[in-house]
């Protein structure tokens, strides 16, 4: 509780808190997915893990866009990285995610030229200046970002630029989803969606969660006292024997999302027949690539990567991280061999990874036991 | 980086390429504005993902995202420092900028 104290609506949340203790039914445990990375952040640095009765529990979903690109992909990137006339480009985040001989950064350190962006755009405006190179951009992220990517290719296409590719990892938040909840390990009671993905998606991609499984979601925004609203939100849903798709971030998120952004996907990529998640493998549907029509801007098709798929490294438990079956804390080298400085793992790398979460505010450890 | 930071429009540079000036934490940068229903007015808030304007937000609730990104730390300072790193408009992005 010592961050919520900082956080000026401390007096608000304990009444949230409260009122969570008095609706959640007693005697049993209760296992919430927070499906998106920026909750697993905000629910540590806030402390509102701590906040809440023992007997609810968070599990960390797959909504990390960084942490599920598997080592196949990420060598793959570094291949296109390596090769000769190439300029790479990547969102920061990807840099320091191991492949399975270094990282971006590694092949960087080695001479080949990888550039970190903000923005696709930016990408874009590289390959306008530097014409006589290949500039290559690694399109990572789910629905929110996808839009971003899709405008830019349009931006290409109108423009006749030809030296710009995207090597395209975009990937859809519904599979993965279901693919957790038709796994035998885990039981989830209900699950908070990410808000800013849902800006885009809306709050339809959910409802199979309630209609084909019997869960109660909760769309919510990022701050301490949203996802304190959305537990709430589900307790008092299973309280009331109810599993509907409600919506705590009214202020952004519409049923139908942003149809410019949708279209704007749909008019540029399609769905892989499937698409490798790390920890979760080969899921049908779940993986975005560029149309036929944009051929001529698909790294994928200009260029020759490896694509291989490649096992996670052995003492690594990402995979499992990710479908919410361990805890960070469980795996043997979280904090040791592991740590956001040396990272193993995916889910280390990224700030919005769970082990990352876990080791920045100190979650060593199961709550409540002894500090070894 | 799925989280969407607050920033407020302060020009429209390319009505063509639907390109906006808007200042983000301190730092004014190009965003597209293609994603945005309607047409997009000076001063007003928007959430901006990778350069892209996803949606209107009023300022009030700007003003309390922004504190609550800045009492945050590590996230929010990369993803700012990202936006420091990387221009379209001013120089090429730094290729010695460490991530």
């Amino acid at each position: 509780m010592k961050y919520l104290d900082e956080f000026r609506s401390g007096e608000l949340a304990q009444g949230l808190a409260r009122e969570i203790e008095a609706t959640a039914p007693a005697g049993r445990e209760f296992a919430l997915m927070e499906v998106c990375g920026g909750h697993t952040h905000a629910i540590y640095k806030h402390g509102i893990d701590e906040l809440l009765p023992e007997r609810i529990e968070f599990v960390h979903g797959p909504g990390c866009p960084v942490c599920v690109i598997p080592i196949g992909r990420i060598d793959d990137a570094i291949a296109l990285a390596r090769t000769p006339n190439v300029l790479f480009t990547t969102f920061g985040d990807m840099m320091r995610v191991p492949g399975s001989k270094g990282s971006l950064l590694d092949a960087r350190s080695q001479g080949a030229d990888v550039r970190m962006v903000y923005s696709p755009l930016d990408a874009l405006e590289l390959a306008r200046r530097n014409p006589e190179r290949e500039v290559v951009f690694f399109a990572i992220g789910f629905e929110t970002t996808a839009p971003s990517t899709a405008v830019t290719l349009l931006r290409a296409q109108a423009e006749g630029i030809r030296n710009f590719f995207v090597f395209c990892n975009h990937v859809t938040i519904g599979p993965p989803l279901k693919a957790i909840l038709d796994a035998p390990d885990l039981r989830l009671d209900g699950l908070i969606a990410p808000g800013h993905v849902s800006t885009v998606t809306g709050t339809s991609p959910y409802r199979f969660i309630c209609a084909d499984y019997g869960r109660p979601v909760v769309v919510a925004a990022f701050e301490p006292l949203d996802i304190l609203q959305a537990v709430l939100m589900l307790v008092r849903q299973i309280a009331d024997g109810r599993a509907e798709v409600e919506n705590e971030y009214t202020r952004v998120v519409r049923e139908h999302g942003n149809e410019r952004a949708l279209a704007a996907i749909e008019q540029t990529m399609e769905l892989r027949s499937s698409f490798e998640w790390r920890g979760l493998g080969s899921i049908a549907d779940s993986g975005l690539r560029l149309r036929e029509e944009f051929a001529p801007w698909d790294a994928e098709r200009r260029f020759e990567v490896p694509g291989k798929s490649v096992p996670d490294h052995k003492a690594c438990q990402c995979g499992q991280v990710l479908r919410g079956v361990v805890k960070p804390w469980e795996c043997k080298v979280f904090g040791t061999a592991c740590t956001p400085e040396h990272p193993i793992g995916t889910c280390m790398v990224s700030a919005e990874g769970a082990c990352a979460a876990y080791y920045n505010y100190g979650r060593l450890r199961r709550r409540g036991s002894v500090p070894a | 980086m799925c989280l969407g930071i607050p920033a407020q429009l302060v020009e429209i540079v390319d009505p063509e390429a639907k390109i906006a000036k808007a200042e983000i934490g301190g730092v004014r940068r190009d965003v597209s504005f293609a994603l945005l229903e309607g047409e997009p007015r000076i001063g007003e808030w928007v959430l901006v993902h990778v350069g892209f304007a996803l949606d209107r937000i009023d300022e009030e609730q700007a003003r309390e995202t922004l504190e609550l990104f800045e009492a945050m730390g590590q996230a929010y300072e990369e993803e700012l420092k990202t936006v420091r790193a990387s221009t379209v408009d001013g120089q090429a992005p730094e290729s010695g900028a460490e991530s």
